[in-house]
């Protein structure tokens, strides 16, 4: 009798001795395929025979005379070239989500490789910077949806294929867990940890098994998750995007990166975002002059006064005045370089203000990106760097423009690092700034490359980790679950390998993702609110688009379409309410439980108590514990010196990127040594490379006793191996 | 971007690149002349007693005079001088256009690495799938040139690796191989120059090669590939040559820059220091004894030699196997081991069977192979980042992408690289 299931997955018993040797010929052609043969001794002669009609095949058999049937595995190995034509490649239902830098690769190699059913959603559209890699795209498509397009130039080399693009979110609310089930793999090519961690949850719920993926610059990584053999995506600590401790940014910067943050997040908000946004540069600057009334005062234009007026004031009131003031506080600068005041008048001359900038050459105001200080200057090079006077005159450039010709969007502006007039005036800020407290400038596309999160990207690491990533789709469709491999690219040759397979990890026990371990809350219940929950732990830590909490029985709070306006009051009135004072009280000792409905994710928050935090260190003013997220440390000690001549080296510096892919890697390293002299490597070591950010550093060098910290010359990313990983946390198989 | 400051022990200056306002009035002195030179070109200019000459900079420092006026300076001549300098200039700077398209890889390595790729001229022979994947690669990232040559047509084996030929056989038919690659090629970047050579490659004369900076052979008979390795080495200029194949599951790289000299990154925060490494030439790399290797050696090396050997014994081209070759290169696998005294099951059957069966390529593997070398081309281009040396192979079985250093010169008389190596093991293990 023999019988196979779809996994290709044979099963042979008791091969009579009229078994037909035509079967096994016809078997033999299926890839990977693996034959449990059951069979009596005396059969095993006879299949050797027909075996050897197939000459790639080299079977070696053992048998054993105990029992009447004997177990035999085999491994085939046959040419992968020919899986282009097999069923499990041509019947698969694949989708992939992203079709940006991997996308594009990924898209490209399924195709070629014979995926015949391939979903692709993508929210987002084309952009000048992504020609460089996303090879399906070209100039005339900028503007358009990534999915469609790249849809469309796979196309005309496979024309008889079906790809179906979405252009939308995945987070939306149709991508729910009954379209992830109708798939048989799901590829992630994503940007942003938040995506990740949605299509992680829903993968999971929907039982589908996803193959994750990451690059930046030279590295990358590709690894598998199939719920109940592997972790999932969330079982290890990821590192999260940057925060900083407010008053490093409002007073007391000491690395560029602070500097930007103040322009973009406090500055330029304040001059064109919304108004009536909580921002602190409003408070901190406002916090000495007493009436918050009279700073209200000072970031608005007053009716009868000059675009040159209004510049000057705000110039001298932000660069000139605060610092003063700060100044004045002398305790806070008896272990910090003192900060100089900038006035407009010692920087830049009446006369120089009168003839500065052409605005001709600025760009037309039909178009608002078209509009550029640097146009008008007449400066050419992003890579120079200007004078504290240059970023003046951008300063007020950038500041005449968006007032003369960009007013209308004045007080709904979001800073954007594809608009360069915002580019030009966060750089010009940032820079006066560091001037101010003597740290060094940065050239514009430094700048641009810091306040954008911009992720170093090249085409040659997506193709080969979308290569990478066929080749795991692959062995999951054929359920090949033995020789599933997470895989690292990597830019420093380790024991000789540029590609570095290892295997899986376990899924970790206490994932409060696939595991519902329960998570604790430390947070003041008396001061909290509701919506301070909402905001920064269930929508910025776990990650859910659609919340719903509950204490025991009784809802809290819950987002949705189908809510009548009475619920809808009642949520909103919930959430000015601190926990305690809720209709079901919130205190210490109380479990809530957080549900997303379209991730179909539960989650169970311990509250416990606590009134004191630290500012500097729990900006959030809660602390939430069992979270598998990477602990941001507050950090003044890691300002490494500028090394390296690289143009890149200064914008990895920096440390705010965030990664495009968070590049975690955990390496299980073989024995060093050549033969005869064989060395073990200590038990097992964690390779995190994050070029762009040090969180993870910082934070798994805190767990850790012994770190041994390479630095390449040009920051570009640093590599950190651990001696003693903890076992209990991450158990990782030796790789074979 | 020099700095300013005195140079050398004539009064010879060298200014710093300040790019704010011009101009030059006329009754200019010669040190405001070259002042204002300086100030509106952001160009450097060297003064000797009464003339001035430009020279062009690279990280190391002046590397050429492009061009001096005569004696006597007026401004007509400056007039003169300054267009040249502005005509030179565009080749010299990114334009806006390069910076906003390739401003991500920028980011990776460098705007000067980036000036020098779009200055490099590539010539790419064979053009299979692994190929294809590697000529958008560097097509990507902004090469000067890429000139191909394969002048086969289109069989059904290059419809399904390579996706820069069209399927519609009205497209393709009457054109080759090259010819359809260029037309795709061409797509992907409107500012790397694409064009296709009619040659026969071995005929090739070594004059030909001197044109480019790297040279990819790929699917063509191993003599072939020495041939044009040889013709390379002999140029006076350094020509980086690679070779690539895929079969099935498996990849090889095969890298040759003769004597490279980059700067190596320090470690940790330690300067950069100046390393030397020597390649092999691909004849010396490919006739190493194998007893000598290591046993942890990719088993690869080995089954590509017996494979190259098949081939040049029946006179096959490249790729063109079958089932029924497999006992005839086992046999020769044999004869081989026993030439080279080492046991029979130091080349894995099955991973021979593998590697004649399944002859045609694998599309995952052509992204990997053709994205590393991509990688690799890069490296030896813009001289930043730890080239292979000298092999590289990846296996889907094991999923391993490694590197080896093979050669056949004894590693005594190659000091310099081994002392190289020697450096870069010390980084691995500390």
């Amino acid at each position: 009798r023999t019988g196979a299931n779809n996994s290709h997955r044979l099963f042979c018993s008791s091969l009579s001795p009229e078994f037909d040797s035509s079967i096994p010929l016809s078997l033999f052609h299926l890839p990977f395929l693996r034959l449990l043969f059951c069979l009596q001794t005396t059969s095993v002669n006879q299949l050797e025979q027909t075996c050897n009609f197939f000459p790639p095949l080299s079977l070696s058999f053992s048998t054993s005379s105990t029992p009447s049937v004997t177990l035999f595995r085999v491994s085939t190995p046959f040419p992968m070239a020919s899986l282009q034509q097999s069923p499990a490649i041509k019947g698969a239902k694949v989708l992939m989500v992203g079709a940006g830098g991997i996308g594009c690769e990924l898209l490209k190699t399924l195709a070629l490789s014979g995926f015949e059913d391939i979903h692709i959603i993508d929210m987002d559209t084309i952009e000048v910077s992504n020609l460089n890699r996303q090879f399906l795209f070209r100039q005339k498509h900028v503007g358009q949806s990534k999915a469609k397009v790249a849809r469309d130039a796979v196309l005309r080399f496979r024309p008889h294929i079906s790809i179906s693009s979405y252009h939308a979110n995945v987070k939306d609310s149709n991508f729910n867990v009954d379209f992830f089930k109708q798939f048989n793999v799901v590829l992630n090519g994503l940007d942003n940890l938040d995506a990740r961690r949605h299509v992680n949850r829903l993968c999971l719920a929907a039982e589908v098994p996803l193959v994750e993926s990451g690059t930046t610059g030279f590295l990358g990584q590709v690894s598998v998750h199939v719920k109940g053999r592997t972790d999932c995506y969330e079982c290890n600590p990821k590192p999260s995007p940057k925060t900083y401790p407010v008053c490093t940014i409002t007073s007391t910067p000491s690395k560029f990166v602070h500097c930007i943050v103040w322009a973009k997040e406090l500055l330029f908000a304040k001059l064109f975002g919304d108004k009536n946004q909580d921002n602190d540069l409003n408070v901190r600057s406002s916090d000495s002059t007493g009436s918050s009334e009279q700073a209200e005062d000072v970031f608005e234009r007053k009716a009868n006064e000059s675009i040159e007026q209004y510049g000057r004031r705000i110039y001298d009131h932000v660069f000139g005045y605060n610092i003063e003031q700060a100044l004045s506080n002398e305790e806070t600068w008896k272990s910090r370089n003192k900060p100089r005041p900038i006035y407009s008048r010692d920087v830049i001359s009446a006369e120089l203000m009168q003839q500065n900038g052409n605005s001709d050459k600025a760009g037309s105001a039909g178009d608002p990106l078209s509009v550029s200080a640097m146009a008008s200057l007449g400066l050419k090079n992003p890579q120079d760097l200007w004078s504290l006077k240059d970023n003046s005159r951008v300063f007020f450039e950038a500041l005449k423009l968006f007032f003369g010709k960009r007013e209308k969007e004045i007080g709904s502006l979001c800073f954007d690092k594809d608009d360069p007039l915002a580019v030009e005036f966060v750089t010009a800020a940032a820079n006066i700034r560091a001037a101010s407290f003597g740290i060094p400038l940065h050239s514009l596309f430094e700048a641009k490359g810091i306040a954008g999160n911009i992720v170093h990207a090249v085409a040659t690491t997506n193709a080969i980790v979308a290569g990478l990533i066929v080749i795991e789709a692959i062995k999951v469709l054929q359920k090949d679950f033995d020789s599933y491999r997470m895989s690292y690219c990597l830019e420093h040759v380790t024991q000789k390998m540029l590609i570095m397979p290892v295997q899986p990890f376990e899924p970790n026990k206490s994932c409060c993702v696939c595991s519902e371990t329960p998570l604790t809350l430390e947070i003041d219940t008396n001061h909290s609110k509701l919506r301070d929950f909402v905001e920064k732990i269930v929508k910025a830590k776990l990650s859910m688009t659609s919340p719903l909490i509950m204490h025991g029985s009784s809802l809290l709070y819950e987002v949705g379409d189908d809510l009548d306006d009475a619920m809808i009051a009642n949520y909103s009135a919930n959430l000015e309410k601190v926990l305690s004072s809720l209709p079901s009280p919130v205190t210490s000792g109380t479990m809530l439980t957080v549900e997303d409905l379209q991730q179909e994710f539960t989650c169970n928050i311990n509250i416990k108590h606590r009134e004191e935090f630290d500012e500097e260190n729990e900006p959030d003013g809660m602390v939430l514990h069992g979270w598998t997220q990477v602990p941001t440390k507050p950090k003044d000690d890691d300002d490494k010196p500028p090394t390296g001549n690289g143009d890149s080296s200064k914008t990895s510096q920096t440390e705010t990127v965030e990664a495009e892919a968070e590049v975690v890697v955990k390496i299980n390293i073989e024995e060093i040594g050549a033969s005869g002299n064989k060395r073990k490597a200590p038990d097992s070591r964690d390779i995190s490379t994050d070029p762009p950010s040090n969180d993870v550093n910082e934070a798994t060098a805190a767990n850790h006793k012994k770190v041994h910290k390479i630095d390449d010359g040009d920051d570009e990313e640093e590599l950190v191996m651990l001696d003693h990983w903890d076992i209990d946390t991450n158990k990782k198989q030796k790789l074979r | 971007k020099p700095s300013f400051g005195l140079y050398g022990t004539r009064k010879t200056f060298l200014f710093s690149s300040d790019s704010s306002k011009p101009i030059l009035p006329c009754s200019s002195t010669l040190s405001e002349v070259g002042a204002g030179l300086q100030r509106e070109f952001g160009f450097p200019v060297v003064w000797f007693g009464r003339c001035v000459i430009q020279v062009q900079f690279t990280d190391s420092g002046i590397s050429r005079v492009l061009g001096f006026s005569s004696l006597l300076l007026n401004c007509l001549l400056i007039v003169n001088l300054v267009t040249r300098v502005r005509l030179e200039m565009e080749g010299e700077q990114l334009t806006e256009q390069e910076t906003a398209l390739y401003d991500r890889q920028i980011r990776v390595w460098g705007a000067d690495a980036q000036r020098r790729l779009s200055k490099s001229h590539i010539f790419v022979y064979g053009m299979k799938g692994t190929v294809a994947e590697f000529c958008k690669n560097i097509v990507l990232a902004g090469v000067g040139s890429v000139t191909l040559m394969d002048d086969r047509a289109v069989t059904n084996e290059a419809l399904a690796s390579n996706f820069l030929i069209p399927p519609e056989e009205k497209v393709y038919s009457g054109k080759t191989l090259a010819e359809l690659c260029c037309d795709s090629l061409k797509e992907f970047n409107p500012m790397v120059h694409v064009s296709v050579e009619k040659a026969e490659l071995v005929t090739l004369g070594q004059q030909f090669f001197e044109k480019f900076d790297v040279v990819v052979i790929s699917s063509c008979p191993p003599a072939t590939k020495i041939l044009i390795n040889e013709k390379c080495r002999k140029l006076s200029k350094r020509v980086a040559f690679y070779t690539v194949e895929c079969r099935d599951s498996c990849g090889e790289i095969f890298v040759d820059l003769q004597n490279y000299k980059y700067m190596k990154k320090g470690k940790a925060d330690g300067p950069a220091s100046e390393c030397e490494l020597r390649y092999s030439s691909f004849q010396e790399a490919t006739s190493a004894p194998w007893g000598r290797l290591q046993r942890r050696t990719s088993k690869l090396y080995f089954a590509m030699r017996v494979i190259e050997s098949f081939e040049e014994a029946n006179g096959r081209n490249p790729g063109v196997f079958s089932v029924e070759d497999v006992p005839a290169v086992l046999q020769l696998k044999r004869k081989l081991c026993e030439a080279q005294s080492v046991s029979e099951s130091f080349v894995p059957d099955t991973l021979l069977e593998r590697l004649v069966i399944g002859s045609i390529e694998f599309p995952p593997v052509c992204a990997i192979i053709g994205g590393i070398l991509g990688q690799e081309v890069i490296k030896a281009i813009s001289g930043k980042g730890d080239p292979v040396k000298n092999f590289f192979y990846f296996d889907v079985v094991d999923g391993k992408g490694v590197i080896e250093d093979i050669s056949s010169r004894a590693p005594e008389a190659d000091s310099a690289s081994s002392k190289s190596a020697n450096i870069i093991t010390q980084v691995v293990l500390e």
